[in-house]
């Protein structure tokens, strides 16, 4: 379980601070599988930075299976069981797709662990296995194998923040499958999903609308999603926005 | 025969754990510790006892040559010639490297020059490699130069390797290629501490259709200097292209001088060079991944000189 108590995070530009993410609480069951939306800017990814160690808040606690966690390093939550899917996955010369899942899993996999992992993202694990995580990879190639080391970790929570950015929306078809498949599989860990995709958002069990740094909304599926797909909702969603002083 | 010392400095430079197959020549301390030869490849000393020439028979092929240095005592410092004549229509590898061992106080210092003659249509591949070890105060020292003289249709691919504790180096090499030919140079460099690494490359493209592709990839730490100082001159149609990337840490400093020469309007060059320090998301990226910074930094640096 993991449990945010009073999260701020503030910035300072050009002399003048700036709230990112104000004074949140927030709880995620285990066994979730939880979808953060709400308009760009609104935080969520500076949330899941957040929780994965990479943004350390400015006030407020983070706990994560009844431990503090707030002082601890990404290291330090990654070895606890936080995986963590980057928007904008890294590249790397000269380390292979092989090196990063074996990486990811922590110990030497046989390549047919390593395609299985390809295989569930829809990469044919032939074809990239030997490759570098270089620019010579796709922006869509790329990303699943960004999602492919979260998979390999195997951790309690894993979070991607917006999964389908970067990728055409044929191979999003298939991607939707990879979430399904982890919801169904998945029952012990949770999953913290940051999307727009109205097909993320019709798996989740849970829907979290995150605009101006703070929650607008919050509950099961059933509740939130009806309100979200009405034009006037989202409307509402941007006039908070607005009124969060942002203009 | 080889002691310890010189058996695990073998096996750096040249990943021999035993007596290679084919040709070889081991040179120990600056004397001849063990050769072989066969029938197609011929090591004989030079008259004046400053180093070996290799002759490699027309038509010789998937054999190889090794010819590692090695050097475990202080003080000693020796320079030697080395020439290798291949025919045509070889197919060869050629692995050359040089180990330092030094614990004592002097500087141990290996200089040579290696000089290729590549005959019509052979190919070649050759490795060198360079390793130092040893707590002592003295140097390593090595200043390798080498001379590729490619004829008609050849091609090599050149691999040097100089990834730990040589003090301070200096490494030229020179080609010429005549039409058709084609060289291959994958550099890879890593100086930490106070070491000085400087590579020289000046690779003339003199025969229509000839191609180099000078590529070096190296890191920098501590207080370490590097330069790398690529130049290809196109005197004819031909493809050039230099490359370095290079990874700046610590107080280390990098120059790197990529130059290129057209003397015929058919002549394609290019030249790149990037020097940057480790991306701060990669190192995220793999701390992610459960990694310490310390090893995240280390997986970037071996990837990168892979």
């Amino acid at each position: 379980m993991l449990e945010l108590k009073n999260i701020s995070f503030e910035v300072t530009e050009e002399n003048e601070s700036k709230q990112i993410v104000k004074d949140l609480s927030l709880t995620l069951e285990d066994g979730k599988f939880i979808v953060i939306t709400g308009p760009n800017g609104g935080g969520k990814s500076t949330l899941a930075r957040v929780i994965a160690g990479i943004n350390m808040p400015t006030s407020g606690k983070i706990f994560f299976e009844g431990v503090d966690i707030t002082d601890k390093s990404i290291t330090e939550r990654a070895k606890m069981g936080i995986g963590y899917g980057f928007q904008q996955p890294v590249r790397f010369k000269g380390i292979t797709v092989h090196d990063l899942i074996c990486l990811a899993a922590g110990k030497d996999l046989k390549v047919t662990e390593v395609c299985e992992y390809l295989a569930e993202v829809g990469l044919c694990a032939r074809d990239y296995i030997d490759r570098e995580v270089n620019a010579s990879l796709s922006g869509g190639e790329l990303k699943r194998v960004e999602i492919a080391t979260v998979l390999a970790r195997g951790s309690k929570l894993s979070i991607f923040d917006e999964p389908e950015a970067g990728i055409d929306l044929w191979s999003f078809q298939n991607l939707i499958q990879v979430f399904e498949k982890m919801r169904e599989a998945d029952r012990e860990g949770s999953i913290l999903i940051i999307s727009h995709q109205e097909r993320i958002l019709n798996i989740a069990d849970e829907i979290v609308v995150l605009a101006d740094g703070e929650i607008v909304r919050q509950g099961g599926r059933d509740e939130i999603l009806p309100t979200l797909v009405s034009t006037d909702s989202m409307a509402s969603v941007c006039g908070k926005y607005d009124m969060g002083g942002k203009k | 025969m080889v002691d310890e010392i010189q058996k695990r400095l073998l096996e750096e430079v040249a990943g021999l754990h035993e007596m290679p197959e084919g040709a070889y020549n081991i040179r120990a301390n600056g004397e001849m510790a063990d050769r072989n030869t066969t029938a197609n490849i011929d090591i004989v000393s030079k008259d004046d006892g400053t180093g070996i020439d290799v002759r490699i028979k027309s038509g010789t092929q998937n054999e190889s040559v090794h010819i590692p240095v090695v050097l475990s005592v202080s003080g000693l410092k020796e320079v030697v010639y080395n020439d290798f004549y291949i025919g045509e229509d070889c197919d060869v590898t050629i692995v050359a490297g040089c180990g330092i061992d030094n614990c004592g106080v002097q500087d141990a210092e290996h200089d040579g020059l290696h000089r290729f003659f590549v005959g019509k249509n052979s190919k070649i591949k050759y490795v060198e490699k360079h390793y130092g070890s040893g707590d002592g105060k003295g140097k390593r020292i090595m200043n390798p130069g080498t001379e590729v003289h490619m004829e008609e249709g050849s091609s090599m691919e050149m691999e040097m390797v100089q990834i730990k504790g040589v003090d301070s180096t200096v490494r030229k090499t020179t080609a010429d290629l005549a039409s058709g030919s084609k060289l291959l140079v994958r550099e890879r460099l890593m100086t930490h501490g106070e070491q000085s690494a400087v590579s020289i490359y000046e690779v003339e493209l003199n025969g229509e259709g000839a191609t180099t592709d000078v590529v070096s990839r190296s890191v920098a730490k501590d207080a370490s200097y590097q330069k790398f100082d690529a130049k290809i001159v196109g005197n004819t149609l031909c493809n050039g292209h230099a490359e370095c990337d290079a990874i700046i840490m610590g107080d280390a400093k990098i120059l790197a001088v990529p130059q290129l020469e057209a003397n015929h309007v058919d002549a394609a060059l290019i030249h790149e060079a990037a020097i940057g320090k480790i991306a701060g998301e990669q190192i995220t990226k793999l701390m992610t991944l459960g990694l310490t910074e310390e090893e995240a930094e280390e997986q970037i640096i071996n990837g990168f000189l892979k």
